[in-house]
């Protein structure tokens, strides 16, 4: 399992869990839930089409991609959010509906966009993927301090000059950027899956953006870690073993915040009841 | 003479004496009214993206039911309804946890879909069916389920009427629902179990992609040049009936247009008139934003920080 | 004993360890107007949560006409603080207020010419009529409020609750809301419990104060409750009032101030 073939795809797999943890921070903290979605689904699309075109897929894949963010972003400047998502999202779907209906085979190329094809990572993929990873990160360490603001208080971020739409196109190129690194190695439906999971459940553990961002690339790692074991071992797709495991980690957060805030209610109601006793009943104050 | 022409120019040799054609019109016609009436309300509770991820998961169910030998039909009902139910208990009131909590359920619906195909291809090779089950095929229904599509579809339609008024109230404010004695949380589950039945007979039908389409874009459409929920829901209808309509004919023709022969999807054709349609909908209103509405009475009703004393 | 419309009794509530309201007791006759005041945080929102059955009691009790409030009745009408309503929102003003004779019923009702009279009278009288078909999500603050008025009184309630209407507007369009308020109030007979944290714009209107501080009350007319005395006792502190060209100011010294400067230069104004 740790074999020379097999290191490419563990390399591949640590550099998409570390920018999905990244980029999902700031996906779950804006509300980006939607878009996590709509982006890599609608640039496997693009890669469809482009592939059964006869063209290069990673051109597709990056065309699309960076058009979803656009066109998110460009919607949602005057319509709801998750309007402007969907609409943006079977648009493209449609139009790579469309380049599908006009190939005559079902290339597996497809099919492995969708899913991923981790196992099949080759040594000349590696590269590219670890450099575009890199990239994306110094995007958002550069943009860390404004999207951070923007993302939390907007009001307070348009206040220092900093506007809302602008942040929010960045991100989504960012997003867009991430997406077409990773949908050709884990495939577009867990790029999501990975994004949202374990920074749902890092959300929950801790209100620390440097610790839940730390935390939610640790649980994207050891998703996609236990997940290439399980997989290997079973021969069943390893995007089965992320959704599951995300769904998992997220529950076992919100148990943990759920009896972290009991425990303080209860720890508080002892306190005053304590307090209650030792200083008698309070003055009385009424009229009529 | 010349309407004859443009006719016989729209319509290719054979449309109207098509049985699948016939099929296509009545069912589609009957979810398109039924996304979009319930689309209106999913777009204004804030509830877009859960209407897609239904769908999404309703197909997995689907997968699941075709892997196991049942009839898909159950499949996806039970998926999407179980789901629903899934997103509400582990529900957040917030919007925005709301829309992580339905990420969650769909992501793991998600790796279900892989493991279902994977599992799928193990058993025959049967690839071409991902295609059908993304997109679908409007033209390839059979005849038999038609009757339990459309019972199903006017259920989900008939729900939503019967709660019109408690889900505005809710919507308007939920304290006030909740003061005089209206269920909200209740109310909810509901409708959220409406809008999982919709979009799982939908995305059957006209696949998931398709489904999204005819439930938000109708409805968004007609929230920006309608005023007052039923000429809202009626506006709504309208358009997704009208794209589905013109999205058939434009397919049919398509059959003799390149590249292949083969005929454009009809998918594409629906969600670029329904795109479109909405796009269409900016022009005309320029920069209505800007304008103020005429304030009545003495004294400008305009707001400005509260300043005691 | 006179017929009260409202009667709290000891009312406690407890929420997340904390004591909002402890021992809260007043009445309310038919037709009176109250004003429940107190400065931001003081528990009026939750008070008048806890009359709508909205918030449960820890302690006490909340009769209605002498018995606990039945769940769907419409004899308290509600104007919450400023809603939050999207642009896109499928519903006008008209609408707005025929939902306040029927929105929490099921099912699907005709449109009849009785009920659009009810409702363009009762537009006229809170004075919206003029925006009667524009987009609720797209009026004003004031405008808001009118047609919120309109939708809690088109039910006939006995008992009308607003829960800060009068914060975020500029003075005339306070002066307009208080005057509708009142005109109608007493031509229905309707009780009004207005919460506020700024006393003055409704003096004029109000007869009696629920002074809110420190999670207690004062009840009673405002020349008795709003007195140093009094509200000292309340909040807890040395608190003074001063009434300058007919407007009250309650200033609250910060704790532990000695002299009369250290005071001034620590006291906020509450209200």
């Amino acid at each position: 399992m740790f074999s020379g073939l097999m290191l490419n795809t563990w390399i591949a797999a640590t550099a998409v869990a570390v920018i999905a943890g990244v980029t999902g921070f700031f996906a779950v903290l804006r509300g980006s839930t939607f878009a996590a979605h709509a982006i890599p689904n609608g640039a496997f699309a693009g890669a469809a089409g482009a592939s059964l075109l006869g063209l290069n897929p990673f051109a597709g894949l990056a065309a699309f991609s960076v058009a979803g963010a656009l066109g998110i972003a460009g919607l949602s400047r005057r319509a709801r959010h998750d309007v402007a998502t969907a609409l943006t999202f079977v648009m493209m779907l449609a139009v790579g509906a469309l380049f599908v209906s006009w190939s005559t085979e079902y290339a597996q190329e497809a099919y492995s966009l969708l899913f991923g094809e981790v196992f099949g990572v080759s040594t000349g993929d590696v590269l590219p993927i670890l450099v575009l990873g890199v990239v994306s990160i110094v995007a958002i360490t550069v943009m860390f301090r404004p999207l951070m603001l923007s993302s939390a208080m907007p009001e307070v971020a348009e206040a220092r000059g900093i506007p809302a739409p602008r942040m929010d196109l960045a991100f989504l190129l960012v997003m867009a950027l991430a997406t077409s690194m990773t949908v050709p190695v884990v495939g577009a439906l867990l790029m999501f899956s990975l994004m949202i999971g374990p920074a749902a459940a890092a959300r929950s553990l801790t209100a620390r953006p440097g610790l839940a961002m730390t935390v939610s690339v640790a649980i994207a790692l050891i998703t996609v870690w236990t997940g290439i074991v399980v997989s290997y071992h079973t021969n069943w797709p390893l995007g089965f073993f992320v959704g599951v495991m995300g769904a998992a980690f997220y529950l076992l957060g919100r148990a943990y915040a759920a009896g972290r805030r009991h425990m303080a209610v209860r720890a508080s109601a002892a306190t005053s009841l304590v307090r209650g006793v030792l200083t008698g009943p309070g003055p009385g104050g009424e009229y009529g | 003479m010349i309407v004859g022409h443009l006719l016989r120019y729209v319509f290719e040799p054979g449309f109207f004496g098509s049985g699948p054609v016939h099929v296509a019109f009545a069912v589609g016609t009957v979810i398109a009214i039924t996304s979009a009436v319930v689309g209106v309300f999913t777009v204004t509770r804030g509830q877009s993206f859960a209407g897609h991820a239904l769908g999404d998961i309703a197909t997995t169910g689907g997968s699941g039911a075709f892997l196991i030998g049942i009839n898909q039909f159950w499949g996806y009902l039970a998926f999407g309804m179980g789901a629903a139910a899934f997103m509400e208990m582990i529900g957040v009131q917030r919007r925005r946890g709301r829309d992580v909590a339905t990420g969650v359920v769909l992501g793991a619906a998600l790796g279900l879909a892989a493991l279902f195909l994977y599992l799928g291809t193990q058993q025959s090779s049967t690839t071409g069916a991902s295609f059908t089950i993304l997109f679908g095929s409007l033209f390839a229904i059979t005849p038999s389920t038609v009757p339990a599509l459309i019972t199903s579809a006017l259920l989900a339609l008939a729900t939503v009427v019967v709660l019109a008024r408690v889900l505005l109230l809710s919507s308007l404010s939920p304290d006030i629902a909740a003061a005089r004695g209206v269920p909200v949380r209740a109310v909810g589950v509901a409708f959220l179990m409406a809008l999982a039945v919709s979009v799982a007979l939908s995305a059957m039908i006209i696949g998931a992609v398709l489904s999204t389409a005819l439930l938000i874009g109708p409805a968004a459409t007609a929230l920006r040049v309608a005023k007052g929920p039923a000429r809202a829901a009626a506006t709504a209808a309208g358009i997704g009936v009208a794209a589905v309509w013109l999205g058939i004919v434009l397919a049919y023709d398509s059959f003799y247009w390149p590249p292949a022969g083969r005929g454009w999807p009809v998918s594409f054709f629906v969600v670029t008139l329904v795109v479109g349609g909405y796009l269409v909908t900016y022009l005309r209103r320029g920069e209505r934003r800007q304008a103020a509405p005429e304030s009545a009475d003495a004294g400008a009703d305009t707001e400005q920080a509260c300043s005691p004393a | 004993m006179t017929a009260d419309l409202l009667r709290l009794d000891g009312v406690g509530v407890r929420l997340g360890g904390r004591q909002i309201l402890r021992d809260v007791s007043f009445t309310i006759p038919s037709g009176q107007f109250t004003g429940l005041i107190g400065p931001n945080g003081a528990g009026k929102t939750t008070l008048l949560r806890v009359i709508l059955g909205l918030q449960p009691v820890t302690s006490g009790s909340v009769l209605l006409d002498g018995a606990p409030r039945p769940a769907r009745d419409s004899s308290i009408g509600y104007v919450p603080q400023k809603l939050v309503i999207e642009p896109d929102m499928p519903l006008r003003v008209r609408d707005v207020v025929s939902l306040g004779i029927d929105g929490n019923k099921f099912g699907l009702r005709l449109p009849s010419r009785a009920r659009r009279e009810l409702v363009s009278d009762m537009l006229t009288a809170v004075g919206a009529h003029r925006y009667a078909s524009a987009r609720v999500g797209e009026l004003s603050g004031g405008e808001q409020q009118r047609v919120m008025i309109a939708h809690a009184l088109i039910s006939k309630p006995r008992l009308l609750l607003l829960d800060e209407p009068l914060a975020n507007l500029d003075i005339s369009s306070e002066q307009g809301i208080v005057s509708v308020l009142a005109r109608l109030a007493r031509a229905e007979g309707v009780a009004v419990l207005l919460s506020a944290h700024d006393m003055n714009p409704l003096m004029p209107v109000m007869d009696h104060i629920v002074y809110v501080a420190g999670g207690r009350v004062a009840v009673g007319r405002t020349d008795e409750v709003v007195q140093p005395e009094v509200l000292s006792r309340l909040y807890g502190q040395h608190v003074d009032v001063i009434r300058v060209h007919g407007r009250i100011l309650v200033v609250a010294a910060a704790e532990g101030a000695g002299d009369a400067e250290a005071s001034a230069r620590d006291a906020s104004v509450v209200g």
